[in-house]
């Protein structure tokens, strides 16, 4: 196993206050993620990315405490938001959540909901009082690029709205309760080219504001979108970080040289 | 621009043998469902039409029901009592059996684990399958002891309201305590039915819930209910369908009585499935023709209640 978790150099005042050390995760017996090491710079975006297997969705799931809705799963080591582990005895994993947002990979609106009511659902399940509504749903819409759209018709299903659209709705519901970081899982996987874009603009204006950490397949996804990149990658035992740098480095000039086989597509 | 096509060449999907033949299996099947109802229907129909046009609109609004042998007496068959007490009876159920069993159902299927949830669920599923006539015994043996208790209960509390009113002190033999005995019937095959809705929540949903900074409660009001509503009313359906026929537990329990009353607590009442297994053995030909008819229109509100909660549930589950 190798153990070569390496460390995002930053100076301190971009430090997003997000971190894990020495983080491990397991399935019931199955060890997915081994001895990952990474602190998280602030108002940027950092993509996780490696081959199918290799942990990092399961390390996402870690930064947000998703990861124990899984039977039989487990974790060692920290993770650290602002300095306190959001695994102690004491934290209400709920106010973790809320700090630490997430958007899934298939679009999920939840359908029994107008557009609206997506967008404050998330208040309403944390029991936050609402101050302006109205303003609270375009600010939110307008931050996930689909106010325009869909102005007019509020009250209108979610599930009416196109792929791309729900997606950006899920962004906005996300946004609405202010989380400081937002993890995304594969956003884009489930939608088509011009979608993407989209929400890709979307994630980069976001990361004026706050800290987005998203898992992506797709190479040229990495590059356009992420200003950090950090590569997860098993030999068929758990998964550990290989590398971690900046995107142009890691694209151009990777230290490891299965990270510049990975990026350059011959294997995975 | 104008496009000249060449001749248009008619399209059609080509089935192979093996198709057709599953095709009609499948056809024979759908259509005998719907042949043995339109049979039973026009069975019961046609035995009692006779009825209908003797006694019109007296045989659903009547309170007598007497078969007289003697020819120089006319009978006479109004079952209006036997129609309000099925309606009665089974709200009762209904309104018990319903929230205990989608309760259960969350129980079993969000917070109780491993082998808890296995065992909870075989049982139930088992208990749908005990023949209504056990329930009927439990109720008249077991269940009418401390039934009449809550019975009293409410009647001492709640007595100045017409529905808790009584004028005896006799509570166990009332359409409460056959409501509850229903309730007990209805809850396993509806909070099976609802467990198994619920099971289908997509789990994407909930952990939406969980990552927006929700609790499970949330997640379950947010996701769950909602998913589940239309299924929920399905399996309350189903339910209703069995309360509404119940013979034998309400036979068991109630005391025929062919008077109106909306007394749930009054030992007074009955419905119209065991007002035809009461009369059925004893029954002259013409009062047999009555049951008939009566039967009739019990056919017609289980079919009327199905369509307008399946017309509830397209209707909810559309917008």
């Amino acid at each position: 196993m190798s153990n070569t978790s390496s460390v995002l150099d930053m100076p301190e005042q971009a430090f997003a206050g997000l971190e894990t050390r020495d983080a491990h995760a397991w399935f019931g017996k199955h060890h997915a993620l081994a001895g990952v090491s990474l602190r998280f710079p602030a108002k940027s975006v950092t993509g996780l990315i490696g081959p199918s297997g290799c942990g990092k969705s399961t390390y996402l799931r870690l930064l947000n405490r998703m990861h124990e809705f899984i039977p039989n799963s487990a974790m060692a080591g920290e993770v650290l938001l602002h300095g306190d582990d959001i695994y102690g005895e004491s934290v209400d994993p709920a106010a973790i959540r809320l700090k630490v947002g997430m958007v899934f990979q298939k679009p999920n609106p939840f359908p029994a909901m107008t557009i609206r009511e997506n967008v404050i659902s998330g208040l309403k399940l944390a029991h936050i009082k609402i101050d302006n509504e109205q303003d609270l749903v375009e600010k939110c819409l307008s931050r996930a690029g689909l106010w325009k759209e869909v102005k007019d018709r509020l009250d209108a299903s979610g599930g009416s709205l196109s792929g791309g659209q729900q997606q950006r709705l899920c962004i906005a519901r996300s946004l609405a309760v202010e989380p400081e970081v937002l993890l995304m899982d594969e956003p884009c996987s489930a939608l088509d080219p011009g979608s993407t874009l989209r929400i890709e603009e979307t994630i980069k204006e976001l990361a004026e504001k706050i800290t987005v950490v998203i898992v992506t397949h797709n190479m040229q996804q990495a590059s356009r979108v992420s200003d950090y990149c950090a590569f997860f990658l098993s030999d068929g035992g758990p998964g550990v970080l290989v590398e971690a740098d900046q995107t142009r480095k890691m694209f151009t000039n990777p230290t490891d040289t299965r990270t510049a086989d990975y990026v350059q597509g011959k294997f995975g | 621009m104008n496009i000249v096509a060449p001749v248009k060449r008619e399209m059609h999907v080509v089935h192979s043998r093996g198709d057709k033949v599953f095709r009609g299996i499948v056809t024979a099947g759908a259509l005998t469902s719907l042949v043995i109802l339109g049979l039973i229907g026009s069975f019961l129909f046609a035995r009692g039409a006779q009825v209908f046009s003797q006694y019109g609109l007296k045989f659903i609004t009547g309170t007598n029901w007497s078969s007289s042998l003697d020819e120089g007496i006319p009978s006479e068959f109004g079952m209006g009592p036997m129609l309000v007490g099925t309606i009665i009876v089974s709200a009762i159920a209904l309104l018990f059996a319903v929230p205990m069993s989608i309760a259960g159902a969350l129980y079993i299927e969000f917070y109780a684990t491993g082998r808890l949830r296995k065992i909870l669920s075989g049982l139930l599923d088992l208990a749908a399958a005990i023949p209504s006539l056990i329930f009927g015994l439990w109720g008249i043996q077991v269940f009418t002891n401390f039934g009449q208790n809550w019975a009293e209960f409410l009647a001492n509390r709640l007595g100045w309201f017409p529905l808790f009113n009584t004028i005896s002190d006799n509570y166990g033999r009332s359409p409460f305590v056959a409501g509850c005995v229903l309730a007990s019937m209805v809850v396993p095959i509806t909070t099976s039915v609802a467990r198994e809705v619920y099971s289908r929540t997509p789990r994407e949903l909930i952990d939406t819930c969980y990552a927006l900074g929700g609790s499970k409660w949330g997640a379950i009001k947010t996701v769950v209910l909602p998913f589940g509503k239309s299924g929920v009313v399905g399996g309350a359906m189903l339910g209703l369908g069995r309360a509404l026929g119940e013979t034998v537990a309400v036979y068991l329990v109630l005391n025929l009585n062919f008077r109106y009353t909306f007394r749930i607590l009054e030992s007074e009442g009955g419905n119209v499935a065991s007002l035809i297994a009461t009369r059925f053995g004893e029954s002259s030909s013409e009062e047999l023709t009555a049951l008939v008819a009566a039967g009739f229109v019990l056919f017609l509100l289980t079919l009327t209640v199905n369509m307008i909660a399946s017309a509830i549930v397209t209707r909810t589950t559309r917008k």
